[in-house]
């Protein structure tokens, strides 16, 4: 522990979705080994102890798989660090002495609850209009009793490691939702267990996106270069040939 | 209509578009590029006022015109209403940014880099389109060849245009344009298709990239040669 960091945040205050935000400036000592949670966990006990409002923040498993924390570091969503999430991020990653610009992910889809933490609820709308697959009730059949060739098993987990945390959207600049809309696609589409809903399932979750409000996508590949989770740009791709596939079924 | 009303009402519809779009505009440029490398020849135009009679009269040449002309006023109406719309989606700005660390600064301004072009594009073809297909303000000259060939002299028309340094900057400005426009644009149109495979992506990208160089550069240098008179 030893050696502590001092920290400049500047932090994105906001009542509520319907009020104005601003940023807002805390000094922060940190340790290096401390996860970037960690550091703003210390911050609002500073804060509950001076009689403030603690910030309000998104984080749950705080071990890279749960999606929930959402913070756009200095400009880039889960910072300057590639494939990881917030709450993997430590402020070894910082130096001494430097400011630290925190903000909610930003678009009008994903509206701001409270301070960093936003609603995305429309992910969730997203995956109800068509992300599943329908499967017999009773025993649980044999895990191995449907053939998968193992490299569409990898190709359709390496898309199923989509933990949906929003950054695609946080880094477009058309804040739009493909890579995520790519990934689920792609996973249930390869997979055999999601063949009888796949031209309807593209169709439906791709109208719900547009529906949301969400951006269309420009290819300028910042979704997936800011993806925690590192996935390719080309489930984007793949998504395009689904749906015009389904598309000229007559779907 | 029917089911393919999704590439009116769609984001993805409308995506298809720009790439369906931008290809044709790229199969075009080859066209248009390899007809204007023939100055190049030096032979006083001759090859290229052939090459221009055959483009100006051919009734397949013709009828492709108007295909390129609906092609390229869709292109553009649609870029400029995605570029609006896309601005849109995120009414409350980032107080820092950091656009550069995981994208192209070109592949985030297509809509700028278009209008550069379309500016440059009003001025290219009242110069040349408007004189040759319509003889407004002015007629073509015409040329006998040593061949015996009686010519429309359009090349003339060029070297008369280069001889104005406003007009060369503009010309190669459009380029610089339309070069990051392409270098973006030519990868993006394959991957909209869902052409995208790990073998041969990184082809298409190659292709891209030199494409992007090639074509821009040949065209910026026809106005800067003619100005210096290295060819005549």
């Amino acid at each position: 522990m030893g050696n502590t960091m001092n920290i400049n945040l500047k932090v994105w205050r906001q009542q509520n979705e319907n009020t104005q935000g601003h940023f807002e400036e805390h000094k922060v000592q940190a340790s290096p080994d401390m996860s970037f949670l960690e550091m703003f966990d210390v911050l609002n006990e500073q804060l509950i102890e001076d009689g403030k409002d603690p910030i309000a923040f998104d984080h749950d498993c705080r071990e890279g798989i749960c999606g929930m924390c959402s913070m756009v570091i200095n400009g880039r969503p889960h910072g300057p660090k590639g494939g990881v999430t917030t709450c993997q991020l430590h402020m070894r990653s910082f130096q001494d002495g430097d400011t630290v610009v925190v903000e909610p992910w930003r678009a009008n889809a994903f509206p701001v609850i409270k301070d960093l933490s936003v609603n995305r609820s429309a992910f969730d709308r997203i995956i109800a209009s068509g992300g599943y697959v329908s499967v017999n009730t009773g025993n649980a059949v044999d895990a191995n009793s449907i053939l998968i060739p193992k490299e569409v098993a990898d190709t359709a987990f390496e898309a199923a490691t989509c933990i949906g945390c929003g950054a695609c959207v946080s880094a477009c600049k058309n804040a739009s939702a493909m890579l995520f809309v790519g990934a689920k696609v792609t996973q249930l589409s390869m997979l055999p267990q999601g063949q009888s809903e796949r031209e309807s399932r593209v169709v439906a979750m791709v109208d719900q996106m547009d529906a949301e409000g969400f951006g269309a996508c420009t290819n300028t590949g910042a979704c997936a270069a800011e993806c925690p989770k590192q996935i390719p740009l080309s489930v984007i791709a793949n998504l395009n040939r689904e749906y015009y596939r389904a598309k000229l079924n007559g779907k | 209509m029917g089911v393919l009303s999704f590439v009116f009402s769609s984001s993805l519809g409308r995506k298809l578009i720009m790439a369906v779009t931008g290809i044709s505009l790229i199969a075009f440029l080859v066209v248009h590029c390899a007809i204007n490398a023939t100055v190049f020849f030096n032979d006083g135009g001759e090859t290229f006022n052939v090459a221009a009679e055959f483009m100006g009269h051919n009734w397949f040449i013709r009828a492709a015109e108007i295909g390129l002309f609906v092609g390229l006023l869709w292109h553009i109406v649609q870029g400029i209403w995605l570029t609006f719309d896309n601005q849109k989606r995120r009414k409350a700005k980032y107080g820092a940014n950091a656009g550069n660390a995981n994208s192209k600064w070109y592949s985030r301004s297509m809509g700028l880099l278009g209008s550069i072009i379309l500016i440059f594009l009003v001025m290219h073809l009242k110069h040349f389109w408007v004189v040759s297909r319509f003889g407004l303000p002015h007629e073509l000259g015409h040329l006998e060849y040593a061949s015996g060939a009686h010519l429309e002299n359009l090349y003339i028309e060029m070297i008369n245009v280069f001889q104005n340094p406003v007009a060369v900057i503009v010309y190669v400005l459009g380029c610089i344009g339309l070069g990051y426009h392409l270098l973006h644009g030519f990868g993006s149109a394959f991957q909209t298709l869902g052409i995208s495979h790990k073998s041969y992506t990184p082809i298409i990208n190659s292709i891209g990239v030199a494409f992007s160089i090639i074509v821009p550069l040949t065209f910026a240098l026809i106005p800067v040669v003619m100005h210096l008179g290295l060819i005549k």
